[in-house]
C-alpha cells in the first residue's frame, strides 16, 4: 500500500530515457493550429475560449502588460489542460512535480519583478511600503514585504504541486477503500462510491481553477510591475 | 482528356461519365490527395504493372519482399519526423478537419493515451490484481 501510493508519481522513464518529456508534449497535440478564417468545430472552440480568456484576464494591463499575453495565454493553457489529462486513468501529471513548477514560477515572477525595476524604479521600490503605515513600523513593514516578495514564486510553485498532488492521492485513496469495502458491507462501498464521483467533480474544477489562479498571479505581479 | 476535378462533400473524387479518378500517392502530400480526372480508355497506357519495391504501399509488397521493403524505408531523423507528420495529418485531416467533426475525434486521442499509459505502468499495475498468490 505504501509503496502503491506514490509509484504513480513518479517520472516516468522507460529503459532508461525520459518518458516524461514526451508527456510534457503530448498536450500540444490536442491544440492544433488553423490559418483559415472558419475552421473546423474543433479549432473554433479553441479559438472562441482563448478569445473569452484572453479578454477577461489582460483587459486590465497597460499597453506594455498586453506584450505577456501570449505567455499566459500559453501558460493557461499548457497548466489547464496538463493538468485535466491528469484526471485519466492511470496517466502522468507533470505538474504534480515541484520542480516543474518551479520552473514555471521562478522566472515569470523574475520576469515580472526585473522589468518593474528596470523600468519604473521608483514606483517598484514603493511597493515595499503599504500606503498610510504609522512611521515606526515603517522598518518592520519593509521587511515583511521583502519577505513576502520573495516567498512569491515558492507560493506560486508549491501551491500548485500541492493542489493536483492532494487531489490525486486522495483519489487514490477513496478509489482503494471503496474497492476494499466492497466485499464488506456494500452500503459503506455506496457511500465511499458517491464520495468518489463528488471528489472527481471537485477535481476537473481544480484542476482548471489552479491553470487560472496561477496565471491571475502572474498577471498580477506583471500589473504592478508595469 | 483531362477535366477540372468535381469533388463530392464526401471529399471522396467525382467524375463524369466517362471518366475515372486519377491520385496522387497521398504519403507525399499530407493527406490531401491531389486528383484529376482521366478517360477510362486509356486504362492500359496508365497502369504500372512494375512500381518500384521503393514506393509500394505496405499492403501492397509481398511477403517475401518485406524485409528490403523495411530496409529501404528512410529512418534519418527528417525521414521519421516526416512520418510522423503524415501520420498525425492522416488522423486530423479524417477526423477532426471536417465540417461535422464529433467528439470522437478526440476521445480516440485521449482513450489511446490512456492504453498506453496502462502499457507503462503495467509493471507496477500487476501486483494490484486480485489474487491469492502474486
Amino acid at each position: 500500500m505504501n509503496e502503491n501510493l506514490f509509484t504513480s508519481f513518479i517520472t516516468p522513464v522507460i529503459l532508461g530515457l525520459p518518458l516524461v518529456t514526451l508527456i510534457v508534449l503530448f498536450p500540444s497535440l490536442l491544440f492544433p493550429t488553423s490559418n483559415r478564417l472558419v475552421s473546423n468545430r474543433f479549432v473554433t472552440l479553441q479559438q472562441w475560449m482563448l478569445q473569452l480568456v484572453s479578454k477577461q484576464m489582460m483587459s486590465i494591463h497597460n499597453s506594455k502588460g498586453q506584450t505577456w499575453t501570449l505567455m499566459l495565454m500559453s501558460l493557461i493553457l499548457f497548466i489547464g489542460s496538463t493538468n485535466l489529462l491528469g484526471l485519466l486513468p492511470h496517466s502522468f501529471t507533470p505538474t504534480t512535480q515541484l520542480s516543474m513548477n518551479l520552473g514555471m514560477a521562478i522566472p515569470l515572477w523574475a520576469g515580472a519583478v526585473i522589468t518593474g525595476f528596470r523600468n519604473k524604479t521608483k514606483a517598484s521600490l514603493a511597493h515595499f511600503l503599504p500606503q498610510g503605515t504609522p512611521t515606526p513600523l515603517i522598518p518592520m513593514l519593509v521587511i515583511i514585504e521583502t519577505i513576502s516578495l520573495f516567498i512569491q514564486p515558492m507560493a506560486l510553485a508549491v501551491r500548485l504541486t500541492a493542489n493536483i498532488t492532494a487531489g490525486h492521492l486522495l483519489i487514490h485513496l477513496i478509489g482503494g477503500a471503496t474497492l476494499a469495502l466492497m466485499s464488506i458491507s456494500t452500503t459503506t462501498a455506496l457511500i465511499t462510491f458517491t464520495i468518489l464521483i463528488l471528489l472527481t467533480i471537485l477535481e476537473f474544477a481544480v484542476a482548471m481553477i489552479q491553470a487560472y489562479v496561477f496565471t491571475l498571479l502572474v498577471s498580477l505581479y506583471l500589473h504592478n510591475n508595469t | 482528356m483531362n477535366q477540372p476535378l468535381q469533388r463530392s462533400v464526401g471529399g471522396e473524387p467525382v467524375c463524369s461519365q466517362g471518366l475515372r479518378p486519377l491520385c496522387s500517392a497521398e504519403r507525399e502530400t499530407l493527406g490531401v490527395r491531389e486528383c484529376t480526372c482521366i478517360s477510362d480508355e486509356s486504362d492500359g497506357l496508365l497502369e504500372f504493372c512494375d512500381v518500384p519495391l521503393k514506393e509500394k504501399k505496405l499492403l501492397e509488397v509481398k511477403l517475401g519482399e518485406l524485409p528490403s521493403w523495411i530496409l529501404m524505408r528512410d529512418f534519418t531523423p527528417s525521414g521519421i519526423a516526416g512520418a510522423f507528420q503524415r501520420g498525425y495529418y492522416r488522423y486530423y485531416n479524417k477526423y477532426v478537419n471536417v465540417k461535422k467533426g464529433s467528439i470522437a475525434g478526440l476521445s480516440m486521442v485521449l482513450a489511446a493515451y490512456v492504453f498506453l499509459n496502462y502499457c507503462r505502468s503495467y509493471k507496477e499495475l500487476k501486483h494490484e490484481r486480485l489474487r491469492k498468490y502474486h
